[in-house]
């Protein structure tokens, strides 16, 4: 009986080899043809077409969406609506946020006063965690309540796959993967939520490539410190008429950069560290719905606008206590704020930073969001104290401080750039199981971002712009 | 019942499948991918599921239970493929299953607005077994489209059964219940519509067909195994070798 498998199998072996002629002189070509052509026979009888108008408009519209020419014009242009729509729309509620807020802060303040509470007290939890959190919600919640909305259109819309395919080809040829794009684009949203949408991606390789550089795109958290700091520096440029324009273009700009990092650096990637062969994939391109009004309502508002505030208040609260402790604790003739700041003044000034900068980014590592709040603390437990109604007193605020045009660039490209927060490194860490890859995902983000703050601060140095 | 591994000769589904094969029938589920597979399967099966890895390959595997007319039913998701022709891990974990797994019944989900790509599988899979269910899922999207399949044409022409199924909406899925209850107990017998290849292939396989089944004494199909030696299939071999004389083979290593 073995015997007799032995020798089954051993003529299979002997037969196959024999019959290895016969396909090389295209016989499988011949089988795949005649699968295909039967299936186009029945198809062809089962099969009634109308020639349906909507169907055509779908595929004219697809044309021109993701056409050679035109794809990334549009992509570029609707990426720029949205912002523009987010910084005009933004604008005004932000301020009616803001002088709310410092309205019921001096009630607040007049509250404690009368209940003859202790000064360190008033301190910590009212110039400490209420005003923190006042910033946090007059910068950040009425761009979020716009853009979330109009991003999540978009997807409804099925316009986010045609990102994808316009992206495919350059993904590909930095080495990655296609899907990569749409990984990003859930970076707008939340990097640790891009890292997690990493999963879509099948070969380990791949998926390594598009972790470590999601954090390239500006998640939401950062946004509203691009969208404040261009509207302010850049938009002050120009005259008031244009500047709105201006910031928009500007953010635009930032973001098109970020995207030309993720490139280089996927491309680097995966000609050192990760090398290896783009796998392929079909993208397939669904067709275009008609968004559901009610849904993109509560996905943007709910899922995401209140669960990122949510998050970034409770990171917040506690960070507005940590920070006005420090800058209020002496030892000898200075806060600690003040001695940490002045530890890393040497090294921020050479990236055309200050120590007040650098340190509101360390300190800043549980949550974005709270960069910018820590650096006004900051500057304000100086002794310029300043009521921070509006955005021209933030300009300022931050004047006084010795803030020029590449100040503010640097520290945009430094956001852009830099280091994941805390939550994205833990979902890296939970993502890839690894140490040595989230170390990476740090080291490399920040490491650009240094390079590149310190290489457009010598070059305006030199160039003797400031 | 009284239907065991042994009784329907699907010991190979145990051993190599670690499927535990009791009083069930066995119910493999194929499709390209992005044809709403997964949204059948888990309407089907609901939370019943377990997920694992293919034994020794790194593709993901799902199988769900569900009950219909007081029988169990255990469905297996296969990797959504294009073919059968392994040319990936996926294509030939989802050929190996069909070929040497033997479910009671396949279903091969098909997309609606694509049905000619879609058919390539169909007709693929028809060659390894007659049991099969062709359901053709997203209907709604391609009338949508202006695309309209005329469903009992579809059936005569493959002469299977066809269900016509809007799985999101869970339309149709009693019917499919219904069709692949009948295929795997046996109420039904498919009779599938067999490929006819052009006369230089057909030529080929009447020459090396009779030298394969005597090999093979019908454990196998012999005009399939033609058809894949033909085609330069390197791992055909290779997955007779470990299924249909897995335990032999391991004597043999032992005995050398």
């Amino acid at each position: 009986m073995n015997n007799d498998n032995v020798k089954e199998l051993e003529d299979l072996v002997e037969l196959s080899e024999a019959v290895q002629s016969m396909h090389e002189d295209g016989l499988r070509d011949n089988i795949v043809k005649d699968i295909y052509e039967t299936a186009e026979y029945i198809t062809k009888k089962v099969v009634t077409k109308k020639s349906q108008r909507k169907a055509d408009i779908h595929k004219k519209v697809d044309d021109i969406l993701t056409s050679r020419i035109l794809g990334y014009p549009i992509m570029i242009l609707l990426l720029g609506i949205v912002f523009w729509l987010t910084i005009t729309g933004a604008n005004y509620p932000s301020q009616m946020l803001a002088s709310f807020f410092f309205w019921f802060e001096t009630k607040l303040t007049s509250l404690f006063m009368y209940m003859g509470s202790p000064e360190w007290l008033h301190g910590i939890l009212v110039l400490g965690i209420y005003r923190t959190l006042a910033w946090v919600i007059s910068v950040m919640l009425p761009p979020m309540a716009i853009f979330f909305p109009l991003f999540t259109l978009l997807e409804d819309l099925g316009y986010l796959p045609r990102v994808a395919f316009n992206l495919d080809k350059l993904f590909k040829a930095a080495g990655a993967h296609g899907k990569q794009s749409l990984t990003m684009s859930m970076g707008f949203g939340c990097n640790a939520a891009g890292v997690i949408a990493c999963r879509i991606i099948e070969s380990p390789r791949e998926r390594l490539i598009a972790t470590i550089t999601n954090n390239f795109v500006p998640c939401n958290g950062r946004f509203p410190t691009l969208i404040a700091l261009s509207t302010i520096f850049v938009g002050g440029l120009v005259t008031s008429r244009y500047s709105t324009l201006a910031a928009t273009s500007f953010v635009t700009l930032l973001v098109i950069f970020g995207i030309i990092i993720t490139l280089v650096v996927s491309w680097i990637l995966s000609k050192t560290i990760l090398k290896g062969v783009p796998s392929s994939f079909t993208l397939e391109l669904p067709p275009y719905r008609k968004p559901r009004i009610g849904r993109i309502l509560y996905t943007s508002l709910i899922d995401r606008t209140i669960f990122v505030l949510g998050r970034a208040i409770v990171v917040a609260a506690p960070a507005g206590l940590v920070i006005w402790i420090l800058a209020n604790v002496m030892i000898g003739d200075m806060s600690i704020l003040n001695h940490l700041a002045a530890l890393l003044d040497p090294l921020a000034r050479t990236i055309g930073l200050d120590g007040f900068i650098l340190m509101a980014f360390v300190i800043g590592l549980p949550a974005n969001e709270i960069v910018v709040p820590i650096m006004i603390m900051s500057y304000m437990s100086k002794g310029t104290m300043l009521e921070l109604e509006s955005l021209a007193q933030m300009k300022e605020l931050f004047i006084a401080n010795g803030w020029t045009f590449v100040t503010a660039l640097n520290v945009m490209l430094f956001s852009l750039l830099h280091f994941p927060c805390g939550t994205t490194l833990w979902t890296i860490r939970k993502e890839t199981g690894s140490f040595k890859w989230t170390l990476l995902s740090a080291l490399l983000p920040t490491a650009i971002a240094l390079a590149v703050c310190f290489i457009v601060a010598q070059g305006a140095r030199l160039l003797g712009l400031v | 019942m009284g239907l065991t591994c042994e009784s329907c000769g699907r010991g190979v589904l145990k051993k190599k499948f670690n499927l535990k094969c009791g009083e069930e029938y066995v119910i493999a589920l194929a499709g390209n991918p992005n044809v709403g597979k997964s949204t059948v399967f888990n309407e089907l099966t609901g939370l019943r599921q377990h997920t694992g890895n293919w034994p020794g390959k790194t593709v993901v595997n799902a199988r769900g239970n569900y009950d219909y007319k007081n029988m169990k039913f255990l469905l297996m998701d296969l990797p959504g493929t294009y073919s059968l022709l392994a040319n990936s891990v996926e294509e030939q974990v989802a050929r190996d299953f069909i070929c040497f797994g033997k479910p009671h019944a396949t279903v091969v989900v098909v997309d609606a607005t694509c049905l000619e790509r879609n058919l390539n599988l169909v007709l693929q899979v028809m060659e390894l077994t007659d049991n099969v269910v062709v359901c053709v899922n997203l209907i709604d999207e391609a009338e949508r489209k202006g695309i309209f399949i005329d469903i009992r044409e579809l059936e005569s022409e493959l002469g299977v059964p066809v269900v016509a199924t809007v799985a999101r909406d869970g339309k149709g899925l009693e019917e499919l219940k219904r069709r692949i209850f009948n295929v795997a107990v046996g109420i039904q017998t498919p009779s599938s519509r067999k490929m006819k290849y052009s006369e230089r292939v057909e030529e080929a396989i009447r020459e090396i067909e009779p030298k394969i089944d005597k090999l093979l004494k019908g454990k196998l199909d012999a005009r399939w195994v033609a058809l894949r030696l033909i085609d330069g299939d390197k791992t055909i071999v290779d997955a007779i070798h470990e299924h249909v004389y897995y335990e032999k083979a391991i004597e043999i290593d032992g005995r050398r």
